[in-house]
């Protein structure tokens, strides 16, 4: 058909999600699980400009040996500020409580989750508790790293230990009842049809994601709880004392604490299935060892957490166990790096913006899992611990692999949730810029460490500054790229905006069948499911718009 | 899966049952078996709770996945508790790294 | 085909009351993992200690009133039982019953907290919280001083002791407060063996606080008979 008719044949749907209702209640009090996914995409955002704040001025004061930017305490609470702000307020949340909030339910085939209240109150949860953490910031901060360690946490730090740790067991109420909402509903509400082995990998990556929420937050709130009962009740169970053990501690945060990377990795994962099938035009080569991998790595997750423990006074020999255990885990996420490898294999390959990030996805998730693997060997690991390599390796994983996820999808379906396309040159830059950021900003680092330089540190020996500035002038470059989207998907928005038709990829799943964006209730009718979920070869779906681009 | 309402006898059995088993565990407690005392006094606790579950919380007619979240967590304890005993028990065994 | 609008009781995202009751129950039994998980990390700190220094701990425990803490188990099992039976006359519809037997279930959990009233007043009386003010004046099982115990070790008994029970209170407490919504709905005839949800998945964590009471009552209070053989 010709573009003339195509584009005359887009117009967005009278009635969608965005403008069912109208005014500030209509959103404070919406049940609609797609209005709360840009809720959540508006605070997220807040707090990870707050966190990225956080880390200019840690990079800023490393531009020099000396501390001389801030003091030494200051600094310690600019690091924990931005742990803490990053994990627990953006990384934890974003790609569950945006993508998959809007995605789980149409993906499904269903009209909203399983508990559409319950998954309000998740968002004012997450508020709530980003006010505590704000109160606490504006207070003064803390400086025990995000790791909250005792006994300092629990009888030294003179810092705001008690807010922070209630901000952490709030939001960790959130993560909850979002999980919670995600097993209930792709076990109770698949539409006729949609057998386990139909369902996109997104939904088994966002299943995976919640077991691990489910079975691991617990145990960090007991452990932020005993951390609070011991500051403020004298109940004190690490007290050494009392006969009480501050490793004790360590076993109970990390068994939370190491389950929660896979927590935040496990959904960009998911995410990456889906670009690399749409930009491949292929089904997802081995997909039930996908889907199994995002299971095994849940599982076993959960028994690796002693590797963050090797130098803390654990027994060797159960170094020695937890070393092998994270040999394991490997295994899963490799098989998954494989099988998205050869889905590119002589697919029909398109570069477009979601892709970009996918494939940098690749590359970045490969280079930290690997030196995941090398600081699991507990030999290397008792040179490296607490310096840079550790600091590098985590960053590649959470920036070069969760990041670069979270953005892919939401430049995939950013037509989908807002019906309007963006720019496809700025897009482009800004990947662009952020994967040369990123990798300028922490591959010096795995040098640091290994040359020896601390983690935590504000002040460091005169040879470390040459990598020190590099790492800074990439942080600076990054900064630049993270922030080029907020101008360009505003744009998207405006008077000049480009409507979105309802499959501008010309992509296979239910959420390209609906409008774009999609009406409250997501399906006129309840969708029949008669095919896998890359169906490619079989179904060969063609974009409702030659340029899904705005320009 | 339908809706299965238990008898009121079945309660009040279970119920009997579970007064039973408390005297039991306190009269058990004057008693000193040395190493099994902890095992007995858990091996009572675990049968309180399994007719609290099983009858109570009707986990005898449900679906096969509310068995499986029960065994799930039940599971992800023994990992929690077991691995983290792996340190305690082991501690000295093996000296300190380096040394 | 339910009415979605008729009755009100039948979500609109759900397209059968089973439905609705599978995902409401699959729900609670979720939450409950959490809670397992939850009270799990205390007991782990617990098995931890406990297997360090068991002869200290039992010392410690020697210190409890078992006859309250039995009492206070048969209060909660009696408790457990009404709540069954209320679950079980919200299925069949007998409105009177439901709120009948939420009400006992209130009373025994009442009356569960004030004996736990009782037990806390009595350990302050005895200089047994936890803190600056912390003194163990220890017996063996005949009535003579207990020699070369570690006081540290005891009090950390009672870390264990207040902040598990009180843990355990406060979601009692919650309970009582969950009862008390039912009322108001079970009062009006809103259950049914088509939406009795509220009270089942009330009921499953009543069941469920009842348990976690089963373990510590053991584990807390029935450690301290040898002392001293």
């Amino acid at each position: 058909m010709s573009s003339t008719t195509a584009e005359s044949a887009i117009a967005p749907p009278k009635v969608h999600y965005l403008n069912a209702e109208h005014g500030l209640k209509s959103w404070l009090l919406t049940k609609d699980h797609k209005r709360i996914a840009i809720l959540y995409l508006i605070s997220v955002s807040i707090f990870f400009l707050v966190g990225g704040l956080f880390a200019g001025l840690i990079r800023l004061e490393l531009l020099t040996p000396q501390g001389d930017l801030v003091s030494g305490d200051t600094y310690n609470r600019l690091f924990t500020l931005h742990g803490v702000i990053m994990i627990f307020f953006f990384l934890i949340p974003a790609i569950p409580a945006v993508l998959g909030n809007f995605l789980v339910p149409i993906m499904i085939g269903a009209k909203d989750l399983a508990f559409p209240k319950l998954n309000l109150g998740s968002w004012y949860v997450y508020n709530i508790a980003g006010l505590l953490g704000i109160y606490a910031m504006i207070k003064g901060g803390v400086d025990t790293g995000w790791t909250f360690y005792a006994p300092f946490s629990t009888t030294y730090s003179n810092s705001y230990v008690v807010p922070t740790a209630l901000a952490g067991f709030v939001a960790g109420f959130s993560s909850i009842m979002t999980g919670l909402n995600f097993i209930v509903t792709i076990h109770r509400m698949r539409a006729p049809g949609m057998t386990w082995f139909r369902m996109p990998l997104m939904l088994w990556s966002s299943y995976a994601t919640s077991l691990i929420i489910l079975l691991g937050t617990p145990v960090l709130a007991i452990t932020l709880l005993l951390l609070i009962l011991e500051r403020t009740l004298h109940i004190g169970i690490f007290d050494p004392k009392l006969g009480g053990d501050p490793v004790l501690f360590q076993h109970l945060f990390w068994f939370y604490s190491h389950p929660a990377v896979y927590i935040m990795i496990l959904p960009a994962m998911g995410v990456i299935s889906e670009l690399i099938a749409a930009f491949s035009r292929k089904r997802v080569f081995g997909y039930k060892f996908v889907a199994f991998a995002s299971l095994a790595i849940a599982v076993l997750g959960f028994l690796v957490w002693g590797h963050h423990m090797f130098t803390s006074g654990q027994s060797v020999y159960a170094a020695t166990v937890f070393s092998v255990l994270t040999m394991l885990v490997a295994i899963p996420s490799a098989i998954k790096v494989f099988n998205w490898t050869a889905t590119l294999h002589r697919g029909a390959i398109s570069y477009d913006t979601p892709m970009l990030y996918a494939l940098g996805f690749l590359g970045l998730f490969t280079i930290g899992g690997l030196t995941g693997v090398m600081l699991g060997t507990l030999g290397i690991d008792i040179h490296v611990h607490d310096t840079y390599f550790v600091v590098a390796h985590f960053h590649y994983i959470m920036v070069g692999g969760t990041i670069l996820g979270y953005l892919g999808g939401l430049h995939y379906w950013w037509p989908k949730m807002t019906g309007r396309l963006y720019n496809r040159f700025w897009s482009q830059v800004s990947a662009i810029t952020i994967f040369v950021g990123f990798n300028l900003t922490f591959f010096p680092q795995f040098i640091l460490g290994f040359q020896g330089m601390p983690r935590r540190y504000w002040s460091y020996p005169p040879e470390f500054q040459v990598l020190n500035v590099l790492s800074t002038a990439g942080a600076t470059v990054l900064g630049v790229g993270l922030l080029l989207p907020l101008f360009y998907f505003a744009a998207s928005l405006g008077k000049k905006g480009r409507v979105a038709g309802p499959n501008p990829w010309g992509a296979i799943g239910l959420e390209w069948t609906t409008t774009s964006p999609p009406p409250t209730y997501n399906f006129e009718e309840t969708p029949v499911v008669t095919h896998e979920a890359y169906a490619y070869e079989e179904l060969h779906p063609e974009p409702t718009q030659k340029e899904p681009y705005l320009a | 899966m339908s809706l299965h309402v238990e008898s009121k006898r079945n309660f009040f059995l279970v119920f009997g049952a579970l007064m039973v088993l408390t005297m039991l565990t306190v009269y058990v407690a004057y008693f000193d078996f040395g190493a099994w005392n902890n095992v007995v006094a858990m091996a009572i606790a675990v049968a309180k709770a399994s007719l609290v579950v099983l009858i109570f919380m009707g986990v005898r007619h449900s679906s096969p996945l509310t068995k499986l979240v029960v065994i799930g967590a039940l599971l992800w304890m023994v990992f929690m508790v077991g691995l983290t005993l792996t340190d305690y028990e082991t501690r000295g065994f093996l000296g300190v790294l380096g040394k | 085909m339910p009415e979605h609008s008729q009755s009100g009781a039948l979500a609109h995202h759900f397209e059968t009351y089973d439905q609705q009751r599978e995902a409401s129950s699959l729900g609670m039994w979720l939450f409950l993992v959490t809670e397992i998980m939850f009270f799990g990390g205390f007991f782990l700190a617990y098995i931890v200690y406990r297997s360090s220094f068991p002869e200290d701990f039992a010392i410690a425990s020697h210190q409890l009133d078992v006859t309250l803490g039995a009492i206070n188990t048969a209060v909660l099992i009696a408790s457990s039982l009404t709540m069954a039976m209320a679950v079980r006359a919200s299925q069949l519809a007998q409105r009177k019953a439901v709120v009948g037997f939420l009400i006992a279930t209130m009373i025994f959990g009442g009356v569960f907290l004030g004996i736990k009233a009782v037990e806390y007043s009595a350990k302050f009386e005895h200089h047994l919280v936890p803190g600056p003010n912390f003194e163990l004046h220890a017996e063996g099982a005949n009535g003579e001083h207990a020699e070369g115990f570690d006081v540290g070790h005891a009090e950390m008994f009672f870390n264990f002791y207040f902040g598990m029970t009180g843990l355990h209170a406060a979601h009692m407490v919650i309970g009582i407060g969950l009862l008390i919504w039912l009322c108001f709905p079970a009062w009006k005839g809103r259950f049914n063996a088509d939406y009795h949800n509220p009270v089942e998945v009330v009921g499953l964590y009543w069941h469920f606080v009842d348990i976690i009471w089963i373990f510590l009552f053991p584990l807390l209070y029935l450690i301290g008979f040898h002392v001293g053989h």
